[in-house]
């Protein structure tokens, strides 16, 4: 005689709030949302961590997660993150941000949050434009690509070359973990799990700076369906953003998950 | 024999984006558009027999809309010395 609870293979995680989400239908944030929230229930950590909400379309996240949270302004969420770990350093701080916060206005706290070291967690949303106020050219946007403020594509010549930001963020001395990762398949997915679940367990250890970018849509400023803009990123983010794992410090690597 | 499994999509966070359909391997999953969820949308559901509680639908799935079950055709009981 089996019980109901015995067949459950999958259910949604209970460091999820019953919130339901604002993100547009098959945006990827909510993948993001939910491996992060898999993670802090894995680790039995959700009692103790404290999150950094952006400002983007991840400005609501505080809503979604069942842990404590603080909204920082535009940017600066890693500054924000670093008072907190600073001031409780038995916490596990994240914080959870789009390209158009990290790597615009917000660039100069996360460079320098990284050369120092800050022992804290940054999930960066990377989906090559600002979603939230319409999908206008962030500094991810691919060249060539058209967006609301790039409408014959986004020209280099007087428009400039994308930010690779974990590239750039692996060249300095304080980051312990520095991988990226997509949300575009099944298999992509389950190994931005494991990225994610190694950069907690790189702050729980108190090993450095450690993030995880992953590639993410935005269907509705794409232009284009959820199934067709996996596609998108399958064909033309990863070329631009290859995958892979930047920087791993000698002790991470001996982590076993 | 195949392993045997179900799916429960919650009208609550379903926003029928059609992830799942596309990632279903056994491609048993439509929308369902005799229904409208209380925010208009056509839910997921699966149309036919097929599931095998592979959960990929609920690893793809943005909302976490979805709750995988599987029948257990064998019990592991545990080893005696």
């Amino acid at each position: 005689m089996t019980t109901p609870a015995n067949n459950l293979v999958y259910e949604r995680p209970e460091a999820f709030t019953e919130t339901p989400t604002h993100y547009c239908p098959g945006c990827t944030h909510g993948v993001a949302h939910r491996l992060v929230a898999e993670v802090l229930e894995e680790m039995n950590i959700t009692d103790k961590t404290i999150g950094v909400a952006p400002v983007g379309c991840a400005v609501f996240a505080y809503n979604y997660f069942d842990v404590d949270f603080v909204e920082a302004p535009h940017g600066r969420a890693p500054a924000m993150a670093t008072g907190v770990k600073r001031v409780l350093p038995d916490r596990v701080v994240f914080t959870y941000q789009g390209d158009g916060d990290l790597a615009s206005i917000g660039m100069g706290e996360i460079v320098h949050a990284a050369a120092r070291g800050e022992n804290l967690t940054v999930i960066f949303i990377n989906n090559a434009n600002f979603g939230m106020t319409g999908g206008q050219m962030a500094p991810t946007t691919l060249p060539g690509m058209k967006t609301s403020s790039s409408q014959n594509g986004r020209d280099v010549e007087t428009q400039g070359y994308p930010i690779k930001v974990s590239e750039m963020l692996s060249t300095l001395e304080g980051v312990g973990y520095c991988v990226r990762r997509s949300l575009h398949d099944p298999k992509n997915i389950r190994l931005a799990k494991k990225a994610i679940r190694t950069a907690f367990e790189t702050q729980v250890r108190g090993l450095g700076f450690s993030m995880v970018e992953l590639l993410s849509t935005c269907p509705t400023n794409w232009g284009m369906t959820p199934v067709n803009s996996l596609k998108f990123v399958e064909e033309h983010m990863i070329p631009a953003y290859p995958l892979g794992d930047y920087k791993i410090s000698d002790a991470i690597k001996q982590i076993k998950i | 024999m195949a392993a045997k499994g179900w799916i429960e999509v919650s009208d609550t966070y379903c926003k029928g984006c059609e992830l799942c359909i596309s990632a279903c391997p056994q491609d048993v999953m439509e929308l369902n558009m005799s229904r409208l969820t209380p925010k208009g949308y056509h839910p997921a559901h699966t149309f036919k027999d097929g599931c095998t509680g592979c959960a990929i639908c609920a690893v793809v799935c943005p909302d976490a809309a979805i709750t995988v079950y599987r029948e257990i055709t064998k019990v592991n009981t545990p080893v005696t010395a």
